[in-house]
């Protein structure tokens, strides 16, 4: 079923349609959410009864809009602030861990390698219940040992960032190390040549080449946190990031405010996936 | 030169330091640390013994192991369900799509899935509750004659799971199907065959690398999943990671949440390692 190769009429169309119903199961969720955030009613749901802003804008209860709604700002400014905090983490760490495996052989490289990759086929659920734990049994035993209570080990952001970085990391890795695998080593020992100390010519030539790969990898980690539930939902304390705050609602069943926020979180990781591209541009013709 | 080397081991150790923390502090300890709570047993006010009877527990009371049955069972069915409906669509982008339409259309795919997958399960249960999108559109077209309630039931669950795993599995799809040479489909049909030998003689065996890559992806995310059953299967979903929320914090019985955990660990890390095995794929190939 290639071009090349004549086939029925009716099979070429009945293929054509497959992949038109396919586009519009895709696209179908996303639109809804988006146009019930318009709808002037109490509940995300039919009859269709007019358009209004009210659930951005409105500041006064029941209908109180996303711009005028006190806890869900709060939870996407907690978002924010976790999200920036693994991607610094993940980014830094995933330099460091490019570098290693790219540029030094040890034993049980493999091993390691394979270790790095671990927390992506752990269910997020299970990180999330074992840092739990461990955090945990380290509050009890330095408790027993010194006397001393670590309140940052309770569930709480502390736990929530730590719980996130534990497997943004390794995807910040893969994508930092791909690039640094097709860096071309003689454009270092050139600038050692020319008297750049080992330090220095990392510094000047190889890191900016591997920005592209450092920002990208930035933009999926920040993406990846603001939207990650599951390892969160175990490690929250009293500060609810904004998947969590939305998790609530949505049981108890909520105004279409809910679906302004959806709508909101569309357009920030639409922008996101748009910078990203624009920054991987040049090179990424040949990968993935 | 001596001074190089050291520098070098130096280096090296600065490295390998932050990679060593993160994998023992925040998974390889707390793995360990939830495997030997979940073989602790309470029999008393503070007073805990080693043994199996948190495992016992779970072999012994239907709901655990049939929820657990259930779980791996539905995990297979949507992993299935999903290569069924990806295949066609990863086949048009990869071999039927020309030119501009080809980037176009795999961009498309890729959308939803910047996007949270809480705002998406939120766009299902709007779609789908009784007052929702499509039982009025059935009502409309007389297809029925009052509001159909389509959540809190399996093919609710099973929609949105599908819905979850599309990307993971038209992304490695796409990128096999990309690489088989059309002259050699069009050898096939040369050579006397129709469309379903040459779909199953030529092109199957050449995306199996894909196939499996993107199956033992969409499983484990399936098998880890929380939103989608919890929100789109209500109360009688019977998710097992559901079971371990609830073990660790609505009845606070850690040493069994463990114990669930650590099940669910080694379910989806033995289909991860039989999936590589049959495929003969290594872990690093399939993830990096």
């Amino acid at each position: 079923m290639i071009p090349s190769i004549p086939q029925p009429r009716a099979l070429k169309l009945i293929y054509m349609a497959y992949i038109a119903v396919f586009f519009v199961y895709l696209a179908a969720p996303l639109i809804v959410v988006t146009a019930f955030s318009f709808n002037d009613s109490m509940f995300p749901s039919l009859p269709w009864n007019g358009f209004t802003l009210d659930w951005f804008v409105n500041d006064t209860a029941p209908r109180t809009g996303l711009f005028h709604d006190g806890r869900i700002l709060e939870s996407i400014w907690i978002s924010l602030v976790v999200a920036c905090l693994v991607t610094l983490l993940s980014v830094a760490v995933g330099t460091c861990n490019a570098f290693l495996f790219e540029r030094h052989d040890f034993p049980f490289k493999e091993l390691l390698y394979l270790a790095m990759l671990a927390p992506l086929v752990i269910p997020g659920v299970i990180l999330g219940i074992s840092i739990l734990v461990f955090s945990n049994t380290l509050i009890n035993w330095l408790d027993a040992l010194f006397g001393i209570e670590v309140e940052a080990l309770r569930p709480g952001l502390m736990l929530v960032v730590l719980g996130q970085f534990s497997f943004i990391a390794t995807i910040s890795t893969l994508v930092i190390a791909a690039r640094l695998r097709k860096f071309d080593t003689t454009l270092e020992e050139a600038a050692r040549n020319l008297g750049a100390s080992h330090w220095r010519a990392i510094r000047t030539v190889t890191l900016p080449y591997l920005r592209p790969a450092m920002i990208g990898a930035g933009i999926v980690a920040l993406l990846m946190s603001f939207e990650n539930f599951n390892t969160t939902l175990i490690l929250v304390g009293p500060d609810a990031p904004l998947t969590i705050t939305m998790f609530g609602r949505l049981r108890e069943g909520s105004t279409p405010v809910l679906n302004a926020v959806s709508l909101f979180l569309m357009v920030v990781s639409g922008g996101l996936a748009v910078l990203s591209l624009f920054v991987q541009r040049p090179e990424n013709e040949s990968e993935d | 030169m001596n001074e190089r080397k050291v520098g070098l081991r130096l280096g090296f150790y600065l490295l390998l330091a932050p990679l060593a923390l993160w994998l023992t502090l925040l998974v390889l300890l707390p793995q360990i640390d939830m495997l030997m709570l979940s073989l602790r047993v309470k029999v008393g006010l503070r007073q805990y013994v080693t043994g199996p009877e948190n495992y016992m527990e779970f072999f012994t009371e239907p709901l655990y192991w049939n929820t657990f049955l259930r779980t791996a069972l539905m995990s297979v069915a949507a992993t299935v369900a999903t290569l069924i409906v990806a295949f066609p669509v990863a086949y048009y982008i990869a071999k039927v799509a020309r030119g501009r339409s080809k980037g176009l259309l795999f961009v498309l795919c890729l959308i939803p899935f910047w996007v949270s997958e809480l705002v998406r399960t939120f766009g299902w249960m709007i779609l789908l509750r009784e007052s929702g999108v499509v039982s009025n559109l059935l009502q409309w077209s007389g297809l029925s004659a009052g509001p159909v309630e389509m959540l809190y039931n399996d093919a609710a669950i099973m929609v949105g799971l599908v819905y979850a795993s599309l990307l993971f599995m038209v992304v490695p799809l796409a990128t096999t199907l990309d690489s088989l040479d059309d002259s050699l489909i069009e050898a096939g049909y040369d050579l006397g065959g129709n469309g379903y030998t040459v779909l199953r003689r030529v092109v199957v065996p050449h995306a199996m690398p894909g196939i499996v890559s993107g199956c033992i992806v969409v499983f484990m995310l399936t098998l880890g999943n929380y939103l989608t059953p919890t929100l789109l299967g209500g109360k009688h979903s019977l998710w097992f990671t559901e079971q371990i929320y609830n073990q660790f914090i609505t009845r606070f019985n850690w040493e069994q949440g463990a114990a669930f955990g650590f099940l669910l660990l080694l379910l989806s890390s033995v289909m991860v390692w039989a999936g590589l095995k049959v495929s003969r794929q290594s872990l690093a190939g399939t993830l990096g």
